[in-house]
């Protein structure tokens, strides 16, 4: 087995040492060096969704802004997690998921960033569709009850009724990772009617 | 024509098709069509692409609608720089262009929307009134018997008048109205003159005026 070398890079000015296969994130997070993450969970598979680790890289003399979730490490790279540019965008980003989740989660990160007033409205769904849930029920769970339907300003989280009904009372592991609550507090009713996830469970243990 | 010369302009090959437009297409109705085939066309996975080109949208629609408000340019612009910047795949990466080639070559146009309530092109409906001229209506009855909304009052020898409450801009009565008459003016960005008193006789333009 090839020995998995060892990468050199910059971050914030300082010298960090990381392993080859890395992304920027760990190697950050190893060093001690905080970057903000909403869709990224260390047992799951990188997904690249929120965008808002999303950090400035330079290398021979270009910069450009990559998800520090995903990218993984090179030597000599340059990388800073707080340049105005970078800042601008999670700003930006954390302004448009205000607009229809406006959870404590996104609105402590808010806080951090100094947004003060919501300049953008749109349905309140609650959720980012960061895909926690989605992917720790196939990854780790591999049971595959929950999944995106729909696309662009339509796509959706929806629990597969055929699924759900057998796996999730006993599991319900996905609703602690939701970063806006939504899960436990309801199920977004395209499966379900107007069903919440509750409701929906208790009539599946026990046929009237 | 090529590659390099498109991506200067702000615009870029991509099938190499190529619409060709004039002065009676409406820049911001331009952009606002692209951007609701882009909000159909992105995946929802990412939050720049998905969020950002959906508040734009909002933006571009209240803007044709003659809700525009200042600053609102200013935003188009914020949002495109980071829905280009921040976006996962080339969908998201491009999609603000149409808003900032039109912002970059028809700014006027965007001010004249939000400042003058008026659509240069005279295609946002919100921002368009039809009026027939009692000068010229010759009362032949032809806008009146076509409009499809029964908006249009009047009769034999009698002044033709549109009830702009009724009316829903869909600009029958200017296409019908015969050239020699030319009564059904479009307006934009200017009130609707008071109609004539209900029952104003024609004025007959002589034939040596013809």
């Amino acid at each position: 087995m090839k020995k998995l070398q060892k990468v050199t890079l910059t971050i914030n000015d300082r010298e960090v040492t990381a392993k080859e296969g890395m992304t920027i994130l760990e190697a950050a997070r190893d060093a001690g060096i905080y970057i903000p993450t909403l869709c990224y969970h260390e047992k799951l598979a990188p997904y690249g969704a929120c965008r808002i680790c999303t950090v400035e890289l330079s290398r021979n003399g270009r910069s450009r802004l990559v998800t520090s979730c995903v990218y993984t490490v090179e030597n000599g790279l340059i990388v800073k997690t707080e340049s105005p540019k970078v800042i601008k965008v999670r700003k930006l980003l954390l302004e448009l998921m205000l607009a229809s989740s406006p959870a404590k989660a996104i609105q402590d990160l808010a806080r951090q960033y100094g947004i003060e007033k919501r300049r953008f409205e749109a349905d309140k769904t609650n959720c980012i569709l960061c895909g926690l849930c989605v992917r720790y029920c196939s990854e780790i769970k591999q049971a595959n009850a929950i999944g995106f339907v729909g696309r662009g300003t339509e796509r959706r989280v929806v629990f597969h009724p055929e699924i759900a009904s057998t796996v999730c009372a006993s599991c319900r592991e996905c609703f602690s990772l939701c970063p806006t609550g939504k899960l436990p507090s309801e199920t977004d009713g395209v499966c379900f009617d107007d069903l919440t996830l509750d409701d929906f469970l208790k009539t599946q243990q026990s046929p009237a | 024509m090529d590659f390099d010369e498109l991506a200067k302009v702000g615009s870029m090959m991509g099938s190499g098709g190529m619409i060709v437009m004039d002065e009676d297409d409406c820049m911001v109705d331009v952009a606002r069509y692209f951007l609701t085939f882009l909000t159909e066309e992105s995946c929802g996975k990412c939050i720049p692409c998905r969020e950002g080109i959906r508040q734009m949208l909002t933006i571009l629609n209240r803007i044709c609608e003659g809700e525009g408000k200042e600053g609102d340019i200013v935003m188009l612009e914020e949002l495109s720089e980071v829905v280009q910047d921040a976006s996962l795949c080339a969908l998201g990466t491009t999609a603000p262009n149409p808003v900032l080639s039109t912002i970059r070559y028809f700014k006027d146009e965007y001010e004249a929307h939000i400042r003058e309530s008026r659509c240069p092109a005279g295609v946002c409906k919100a921002l368009v009134s039809y009026y027939i001229n009692p000068e010229q209506c010759q009362a032949c009855q032809i806008c009146l018997r076509e409009c499809p909304v029964g908006a249009i009052m009047g009769g034999k020898n009698i002044v033709h008048v549109i009830d702009q409450d009724k009316c829903t801009k869909c600009g029958t009565c200017l296409d019908v109205c015969p050239i020699r008459f030319a009564a059904v003016e479009k307006l934009s960005g200017r009130p609707v003159p008071a109609a004539p008193p209900q029952g104003t006789k024609v004025r007959r333009v002589k034939k040596a005026q013809q």
